[in-house]
């Protein structure tokens, strides 16, 4: 029977999901997913994690928990850093640590090391780590590296063409379009800027991506960007340290700066740590640019749905008024 | 001249802001932390951020409204958010309102270029390189002989034979440091201090629990940030080890490591293998060091929201069980009360002594 790996639907799987299942499957692994966020499984992980963790850590315990007894393996690779320049939160690099010794009784985890910044092709060295724990050789260890890269490419231009990570993954799985069908009537555009295991996990954001498209709004988030074009808008002296705060902050500069939206709204975590300076930059960045309304929505385990519906009609309906108000006022 | 001040850490100012001085800049002397400098903190900071970044906020906006200009403080390269504290703050403080300008020193051994154009602008007197090396010796000369007193009045203090007596000469004694000024008279003043506050009458028979105190820096080294643990410690008859010191700390992140902090790294291996920033690896580290010298118990100080000190607090209830040493957790924030604070030190003081003196039979693990 074939081994099975564990990867929780949870932080990386956003990101990284599509070349991973590849990689696995052209390996002849079989990869079990701990499937959407639920009630039950936020539950778990709150009562195993630290009180003191952010929501989307004790999110990911709840996650690999489900997994216990399904995975042989755990994938919870210890990502350093992916573009040579940025790394990422400390929680993730400490993450196959905090999954190991915090919990008891879990099977063995995959926890290689990925640093692009220690030397040429050290990416494929950590997956050839990781193929070489299934006893298999080198060449279809690569070959399978190279279809995981193949389909990660081909992921990330799909999410560039306007696709949100769920939707791409379904696109890149052969179903159909599942994306909702929506009439833009509005013309209206809102960036939702914020961490992918935020925005895009149904539960966590309590549809917060989805609400905004019930109301006909089309909905732009940080991978439908270019990662290059919204580096060169940074105006601090210094990067953000931290892979997805970089992306996140840089992307509001960019936005504020280009404009194209009519609406910009970060989600954020209870507890997030990075946040609490980007949500700060980005506030006073905000002050410089009135014409671009800016919103920040907390989330934590016990966001309510009504709540957040609550506040975004009230935003929405600010943006709108605006808008007309403005149509009108200059008439030509 | 330039007014210039920087963020408060403890009893340190006393040599900052003779450097300072030496450097022809007026030093707006940065107050000690309180009820003040919180609520300013509070009210101009975000939400979620640490409390070394609430106090400094509150800091700086205090001295800048005493008329501040320039603010120097030490940056650094993540992945905790103290490397990123210069430009926030810079940031939040033109926003209020104060035009001030930070200049942030990065390690000198990453960015050495960048590092003497900062030395540069510090540098209002035009004083030689030599010069300068020389008022830096002097300063550092200082900084070891203030951690050296503060580190004598936490094993003096358990052993006192009247309560607060120590403190009071550490008090007095401090003025003699701030006083001196060439090499000389500094060595002079730190020996006689040393002296000095050890006649503190005390017993040096009475048995003391010893414990450890790890977590992040600036909660450890600025006492009105974490309530004077130390003190409160000291009174309960509690011998403080504390892991980190100011001057230990730069020894560490200027030139090359030492070996303290290699044999740190080399204990916290098997818990977490590489540095997830702030001192996550060292308190795991420590913690284990602290039990192998056989320490009857550890504390970690650690400001909310702190990321690698969650890191290690995850990790620690599993290094506390299977080094069978008690541990014991602070989340300090703008909310921690004094009185909460010494209720449960006391508690956990009481533990560990029982433990202590009960059988070896009995050695179940307290984790607080």
């Amino acid at each position: 029977m074939a081994a099975r790996v564990g990867i929780p639907s949870s932080l990386f799987y956003y990101v990284h999901f599509p070349m991973w299942q590849t990689f696995f499957s052209e390996l002849g692994v079989e990869v079990v997913t701990s499937g959407q966020t639920t009630k039950g499984l936020l539950d778990q992980g709150v009562r195993e994690a630290l009180a003191d963790a952010c929501v989307p850590i004790k999110l990911f315990f709840g996650h690999v928990i489900s997994l216990k007894d399904s995975a042989d393996y755990l994938f919870i690779p210890r990502i350093v850093c992916l573009n040579r320049k940025t790394i990422y939160c400390p929680k993730f690099l400490g993450l196959p640590d905090m999954i190991r010794h915090g919990l008891t009784g879990m099977p063995p985890i995959i926890d290689v090391q990925m640093d692009s910044r220690q030397g040429f092709a050290s990416l494929w060295k950590s997956y050839l780590k990781i193929g070489r724990i299934f006893g298999l050789g080198k060449g279809r260890i690569f070959m399978a590296y190279l279809k995981a890269y193949m389909v990660a490419r081909r992921f990330q231009s799909l999410m560039r063409s306007g696709l949100h990570p769920p939707e791409a993954m379904a696109v890149l799985s052969g179903k159909e379009n599942i994306a909702d069908p929506v009439d833009y009537n509005g013309d209206l555009t809102f960036a939702v800027l914020g961490y992918p295991y935020e925005v895009h996990d149904q539960f966590i954001s309590v549809g917060l991506v989805k609400k905004l498209k019930k109301m006909g709004i089309r909905v732009i988030t940080i991978e439908n960007l270019s990662p290059r074009k919204i580096s060169r808008a940074n105006i601090l002296d210094k990067n953000m340290f931290w892979t997805f705060s970089d992306l996140a902050l840089n992307a509001a500069y960019y936005l504020f700066k280009e404009g194209g939206v009519d609406g910009i709204i970060h989600l954020t975590a209870f507890g997030c740590g990075p946040d609490s300076m980007v949500d700060k930059f980005m506030e006073i960045s905000s002050r410089d640019y009135p014409e671009i309304p800016f919103m920040s929505v907390t989330i934590d385990e016990h966001t309510g749905d009504a709540g957040i519906s609550t506040r975004l009609e009230a935003f929405v309906d600010m943006v709108k008024r605006r808008k007309e108000v403005k149509n009108n006022s200059c008439p030509r | 001249m330039p007014k210039v001040t920087f963020p408060r850490m403890g009893e340190s100012y006393r040599a900052f802001r003779m450097l300072m001085n030496d450097l022809g800049n007026e030093v707006i002397i940065p107050p000690r932390p309180n009820k003040k400098t919180l609520d300013f903190g509070v009210r101009y900071s975000p939400e979620f951020a640490c409390l070394p970044l609430k106090i400094l906020t509150g800091t700086y906006v205090e001295t800048c409204m005493s008329g501040a200009e320039l603010i120097i403080t030490s940056g650094g390269s993540g992945p905790c958010r103290a490397g990123l504290y210069g430009q926030l703050h810079k940031k939040i403080l033109n926003s209020i309102g104060f035009p001030v300008d930070i200049i942030v020193f990065e390690a000198p051994k990453s960015h050495p270029i960048d590092f003497l154009r900062k030395v540069k602008r510090v540098n209002s007197s035009r004083l030689s390189y030599l010069a300068i090396w020389e008022c830096v010796k002097r300063g550092w000369e200082k900084l070891k002989y203030l951690d050296d007193l503060e580190k004598t009045t936490h094993a003096l203090r358990p052993r006192e034979l009247k309560k607060g007596s120590t403190t009071k000469v550490y008090r007095e004694v401090l003025e003699w440091i701030d006083g001196a000024y060439a090499m000389k008279e500094i060595h002079e003043a730190g020996k006689e201090a040393l002296n000095t506050l050890k006649l503190v009458p005390h017993d040096t028979r009475r048995a003391v629990l010893r414990v450890g105190i790890v977590g992040e820096i600036y909660v450890l080294l600025e006492p009105a940030s974490n309530l004077e643990i130390e003190e409160t410690l000291g009174n309960l008859g509690v011998e403080v080890h504390r892991s980190m010191f100011l001057t230990g700390w730069t020894r560490d992140n200027t030139v090359k490591e030492t070996s303290g902090i290699l044999s740190v790294k080399e204990a916290a291996m098997p818990y977490i293998p590489l540095c997830i920033g702030g001192h996550g690896r060292e308190s795991v580290g420590h913690t284990i060091l602290y039990a192998r010298d056989g320490f009857d118990g550890v504390i970690q100080m650690a400001p909310f929201t702190c990321i690698p000190e969650i890191v290690a607090r995850t990790i620690l209830t599993r290094v506390s069980r299977e080094h069978n040493i008690p541990v014991l957790t602070f989340f300090l924030d703008e909310q921690t009360g004094k009185a909460g604070m010494s209720t449960r030190l006391e508690a956990f003081v009481d533990l560990i002594r029982r433990k202590k003196n009960a059988p070896v039979s009995d050695n179940r693990i307290i984790v607080g």
